[in-house]
């Protein structure tokens, strides 16, 4: 394990796959979009805004797997203090918050027409939506202590407390029988929907992964730096308070 | 083309729904590459210079 934790190494390994996880970020976008706005049929129930279904389902997929990394790298920061799992897990929360907030607008702007509300409070809006207030509450956690050590410890641990929140999002159009659809795709059974619209789903589901994967990668660099920087103005502000 | 752009009716909906994503991912994806690299110009600077006064 903790030969990972070593930052140079992560760092010589971000660099050498970012380029390439970005590039297959814009061509899964590409491909995913012409798929999606183009050469997809309309549905016969719910016709062109169907499309939107395409940016909307992908978008709550990795709204919840962005917490779940969040949440395993927080597990591993407290158990095994892996010096990474901090990094990894506040990176990954406003890449979390973009794909929970693109899943709430998108979703609504498909109810308005379509169920003939923007909102419901059905059981998978609501849990989403908490899901969002989490991500939001994890990072202010964050920026609420000034000791790094400290702030990191008490983010992980919300983090793991509002894991509970997964299940619920993903089991709630079973549990509940409200308005929001159950499941077509990751279901026991097989996928129920037909292969022409399960394609771009599955383009643009990999295009924000790799989305998340290269945005990941930045953001995980640029706190290395900023704690590298940090720790110089430390060493300088000791230097000068004893004089040797 | 202009029935390609009124996607059946639906044009502001789901033109909306794409430009938030568009908007939303753009913006990030721009923020923490823009931020990296002048985190780790600064970090890379400051080692050059440390390595200069020893």
């Amino acid at each position: 394990m903790h030969r990972f934790a070593n930052p140079a190494r992560f760092l010589r390994l971000a660099r050498l796959i970012q380029p390439w996880t970005a590039a297959a970020m814009f061509a899964c976008f590409g491909v995913g979009l012409y798929l999606a706005l183009v050469a997809s049929p309309i549905d016969y129930l719910q016709r062109d805004t169907v499309r939107i279904m395409y940016i909307h389902v992908p978008a709550a997929w990795m709204a919840m797997q962005t917490y779940a990394v969040i949440a395993v790298a927080s597990l591993v920061s407290i158990v095994w203090r892996h010096p990474l799992a901090d990094v990894a897990a506040r990176a990954a929360a406003p890449i979390g918050v973009a794909f929970t907030a693109i899943c709430l607008i998108t979703g609504s702007l498909w109810g308005k027409p379509t169920w003939g509300t923007w909102w419901v409070w059905d059981a998978r809006l609501t849990s989403v939506l908490v899901l969002l207030f989490i991500y939001m509450g994890y990072m202010a956690l964050w920026s609420a202590f000034d000791d790094r050590q400290r702030a990191a410890r008490a983010a992980a641990v919300l983090a793991l407390v509002g894991a509970v929140n997964l299940p619920i999002i993903k089991f709630s159009v079973d549990w509940w029988n409200t308005l929001h659809q159950p499941a077509s795709i990751l279901r026991r059974g097989g996928p129920t929907i037909d292969p022409s619209m399960l394609k771009p789903l599955a383009v643009m589901g990999l295009a924000y992964l790799f989305f998340f994967i290269t945005v990941l990668l930045m953001r995980m660099r640029a706190d290395l730096a900023a704690q590298r920087l940090e720790a110089a103005a430390e060493r300088r502000v000791m230097a000068q308070e004893v004089p040797a | 083309m202009s029935g390609f752009l009124a996607m059946g009716g639906y044009a502001p909906y789901i033109w909306t729904a794409y430009a938030v994503v568009a908007v939303w991912l753009t913006g990030l994806g721009l923020v923490s590459w823009r931020r990296m690299r002048q985190l780790e110009a600064a970090a890379d600077a400051l080692r050059a210079q440390r390595r200069a006064e020893r």
